[in-house]
C-alpha cells in the first residue's frame, strides 16, 4: 500500500519536501549535540529535563488521544467514527515514534540505548514506559495496516485484528498513566508528587488529541474529497469539552490543595511558574496564556452555536492544542526542577539548537502522518468510486 | 514472489523481536535459579576496609569555610573531576551550602549566626532505599551490600532519571566532554582514577576506590577531624560513638530514603 503515498499533487510533493527541509536542520544539528554533547542545550544540573522531555510527554498524550475514537466505535458500536478510527490508529503511530526520537535525543549517550534490553530493570518506571509505548506503537502499526487493507480488498477485517484492537485501549490509558507515574513516584519533586498527575495527563490528552484530529480533519477535507462527517466531528468536539474542563478542574484542585495547605513545597512551583518565585518568572506570561486559552476554549465549546460553526471550531481546537501544549510541554518539566530540591531557583530557557533538533523530529512525525494519511485517504476515496 | 516476500519478513520481523527479547524473558526466567550460573573469581586486597553500611558524620562545629573548600578540592584532585566555569554544567561531588539550601524546610525564623552563615558540606548520602537506584532503568548505578550507591560509567545511557529522583541535588551530568576540560598536563591527572565521557551521570562514591587498598576517603583525610567515617551497623564504630553522644541531624529524613550521611549541629 506504501505506493500511495509516491503519487501525490504538486502541492502534496511541496510540503513533503518542505518537511524534509526541516528535517534536514533538525538532523545537521542533532549531529552537532552528539558531537558536543547535550551542553548545547539550555539544560543544566538544576534543570536537568528540558524540551526533549516535555515534547515527549506531551506527545504520549497526543497518542493516547487517539482512543478517544476507537474506544466509542470498537466498545459502543458508535457507527460515526467508523471513518475516522484510522486517523486516530494512524496519528498514534507518528506521534509515538516522535516520542521515542524525543527519547532518543535526550540521551547522553544514545549508542547504549539497547543497555536498557539487555539490563532489562523492573523496577524503574522508565522499563514500563518503553515496554508500553513500544507495544501500542505496534498495535497501531499492525491494526491500522490491517483494518485499511482489508477495506481495500472489500474484505471484513481478520479475526484476529479485534482481540488486538480491544488490547489497544487499556494500552492507550496505560501509555500516559506509565509516563505520568514517571514523575509522581519521585520523593522531593513537590510539583509532580501528586495522586492526581496521571488523571490529569489523561484529561489533557483526551482534550489535546481529539482537539488535533479535528483540525486535522478539516485540513483533509480542504485538500481532498475526503470529508470525516459533520456529526462525528461535533461529537469529538464533545470529548475535548468534557476532557479540557476535566483538565483546567485538576489543576484547580492543584491549585487548591497547594494554596490552602499552604505548604512551601508545594506552593513554591506554582508559585514560579505563574508569578515568579525570588524574581525569576520567565514561564508566567506563558502559563497565563494558557489559562486563558483554555478557558476560552472551554467557553466557545460549551456554547452550542459556536461549536457547531466549523470555523470558530477550529480555532477553538488549535486553542485548546497551544493552551494543553504550554501547560504540559512548558510547565509540567520546568515547574518541576524550579526551584531546585535544594531550593535555588534556576530557569531553564531552551536554545535554538535544542528547538531546531525538536523541529526536526515534529518534521520526521508529520513526515510519517502525511504518508500514512495519504495511503488511508486515496484508499478510502478508491473504495468510495 | 509477493508471498515469498512477505513470509520472508513475517519471519524476520518474528526473529527481530524474539532476540530483542531474549534478554527481558531471561531475566524473568533466571530469577530464583542464579545458582547456575558460573560465580565470577576476583581476589580482594586485604588491606581492604568492610563494613556492613557504612556512613559519614559531619561535626558542623569543627567546620570552616576553608575546611569545606579543601574537602570539595582534595576530592575534585583524586577523582579528576573539571573545574567548569559555566555553573549549569558543573560536575560536584561534595561542595558546600548555606544552611537553609542543604537544609530546606528546616531553616528557623531566627537562626543562630553561625548556622546562618556556615558553609554545610553537602554530598551523596548513600542512601539505604535510594531513589536514583530504584529508577535507574539500566542498573548503571546500583548499591553495595556495603551501603555505597555506586555508578558504572560504561553503563549509563544518560537519561537522568536519577537526577530528578534524587531529592539531595548531588548528581551531575557531563554535558561536555570533561576530558576537554582537565588540565592539558595528563601528570597532573589522576590516572588510578577513570575520567569520564560525555553524558554520562557522576557523583561521590564514598571512595569506594581507596577503601578497596585500605584507605579512608579523601575528605576524611582532608577535614582536619571535622569527618567522621565508619560503619553504622557497628555499635562501637567512631560514628556510632559520636551518634550516640552528640545530637544530629540529617537531610529531608521525611522522605523516608535512610541518608548515611549525619550532621552534628
Amino acid at each position: 500500500m506504501l505506493e500511495k503515498a509516491l503519487k501525490g499533487s504538486n502541492k502534496y510533493w511541496i510540503w513533503i519536501f518542505c518537511l524534509l527541509g526541516v528535517i534536514g536542520i533538525g538532523a545537521l544539528t542533532y549531529i552537532n549535540q552528539y558531537r558536543v554533547g547535550l551542553g548545547i542545550t539550555g539544560m543544566s544540573r538544576d534543570v536537568s529535563w528540558g524540551f526533549y522531555i516535555s515534547q515527549f510527554t506531551y506527545l504520549v498524550g497526543v497518542a493516547a488521544g487517539g482512543v478517544m475514537l476507537v474506544l466509542p466505535y470498537y466498545l459502543h458500536d458508535y457507527k460515526k467514527f467508523g471513518k475516522i478510527t484510522i486517523l486516530g490508529e494512524f496519528l498514534a503511530v507518528s506521534a509515538l515514534i516522535m516520542c521515542l526520537l524525543f527519547i532518543a535525543a535526550d540521551m547522553g549517550q544514545p549508542v547504549r540505548a539497547f543497555n536498557m534490553l539487555m539490563h532489562p530493570t523492573p523496577g524503574s518506571v522508565l522499563f514500563w514506559d518503553a515496554s508500553v509505548l513500544n507495544g501500542y506503537l505496534f498495535l497501531n502499526i499492525i491494526i491500522g495496516w490491517n483494518v485499511l487493507e482489508a477495506e481495500r480488498n472489500g474484505v471484513p477485517t481478520a479475526g484476529w485484528v479485534k482481540p488486538l484492537i480491544y488490547l489497544s485501549i487499556p494500552f492507550a490509558f496505560g501509555i500516559h498513566t506509565v509516563t505520568a507515574f514517571l514523575y509522581c513516584g519521585l520523593p522531593g519533586r513537590g510539583f509532580w508528587l501528586t495522586a492526581i498527575l496521571a488523571p490529569r495527563f489523561l484529561a489533557s490528552a483526551f482534550a489535546a488529541g481529539p482537539a488535533f484530529i479535528i483540525i486535522l480533519s478539516f485540513i483533509i477535507k480542504k485538500v481532498t474529497n475526503f470529508d470525516a462527517g459533520k456529526e462525528a466531528i461535533q461529537t469529538i468536539s464533545k470529548i475535548v469539552t468534557y476532557a479540557l474542563i476535566a483538565n483546567v478542574f485538576f489543576l484547580l484542585c492543584e491549585v487548591f490543595v497547594a494554596f490552602y495547605s499552604k505548604i512551601p513545597e508545594h506552593t513554591a512551583h506554582l508559585k514560579y511558574l505563574f508569578v515568579g518565585l525570588h524574581g525569576h518568572g520567565v514561564l508566567a506570561p506563558w502559563m497565563w496564556t494558557s489559562i486563558a486559552l483554555m478557558l476560552i476554549a472551554i467557553l466557545l465549546l460549551l456554547i452550542p452555536a459556536t461549536r457547531s460553526n466549523e470555523f470558530v471550531l477550529g480555532i477553538t481546537c488549535v486553542f485548546v492544542l497551544i493552551g494543553t501544549w504550554i501547560d504540559k510541554g512548558l510547565g509540567l518539566i520546568a515547574g518541576g526542577f524550579v526551584p531546585s530540591p535544594l531550593h535555588h531557583v534556576n530557569e531553564y530557557i531552551p536554545t535554538i539548537k535544542e528547538i531546531f533538533i525538536g523541529l526536526g523530529i515534529y518534521g520526521i512525525g508529520f513526515l510519517i502522518l502525511t504518508v500514512l494519511f495519504k495511503i488511508a485517504i486515496t484508499i478510502r476515496e478508491e473504495v468510495d468510486a | 514472489m509477493k508471498n515469498s516476500r512477505r513470509s520472508f519478513l513475517k519471519i524476520a520481523g518474528i526473529s527481530a523481536i524474539g532476540f530483542s527479547m531474549t534478554p527481558v524473558v531471561n531475566v524473568f526466567a533466571s530469577s530464583g535459579q542464579e545458582g547456575n550460573k558460573p560465580e565470577p573469581s576476583y581476589s580482594v586486597n586485604k588491606k581492604a576496609l568492610k563494613a556492613k553500611r557504612w556512613g559519614l558524620v559531619i561535626d558542623t562545629r569543627k567546620l570552616s569555610e576553608e575546611i569545606v573548600e579543601e574537602l570539595g578540592k582534595t576530592c575534585s584532585k583524586i577523582h579528576n573531576i573539571p573545574e567548569i566555569k559555566n555553573k549549569d554544567h558543573e560536575i560536584k561531588w561534595i561542595w558546600g551550602e548555606e544552611f537553609k539550601h542543604a537544609f530546606p524546610g528546616k531553616e528557623n525564623e531566627f537562626l543562630d549566626e553561625r548556622m546562618k552563615h556556615l558553609s554545610m558540606p553537602v554530598l551523596c548520602n548513600h542512601c539505604k532505599d535510594a531513589p536514583c537506584v530504584r529508577v535507574c532503568p539500566t542498573k548503571a548505578t546500583f548499591k553495595r551490600p556495603d551501603g555505597i550507591v555506586l555508578m558504572d560509567f560504561h553503563r549509563c545511557i544518560g537519561c537522568r532519571f536519577c537526577m530528578a529522583a534524587c531529592p539531595y541535588g548531588s548528581r551531575s551530568f557531563n554535558f561536555i566532554d570533561p576530558r576537554t576540560v582537565l588540565p592539558k598536563d595528563r601528570k597532573e591527572w589522576n590516572l588510578e582514577f577513570p575520567t569520564r565521557m560525555k553524558g554520562v551521570v557522576e557523583k561521590c562514591n564514598f571512595c569506594a576506590e581507596r577503601l578497596a587498598v585500605g584507605k579512608t576517603p579523601a575528605c576524611v583525610e582532608a577535614s582536619h577531624g571535622a569527618l567522621a567515617f565508619g560503619d553504622l551497623e557497628d555499635p562501637k564504630s567512631e560514628v556510632r560513638k559520636l551518634l550516640k553522644s552528640n545530637y544530629t541531624i540529617r537531610r529531608k529524613p521525611s522522605l523516608g530514603t535512610g541518608p548515611s550521611v549525619y550532621y552534628i549541629v
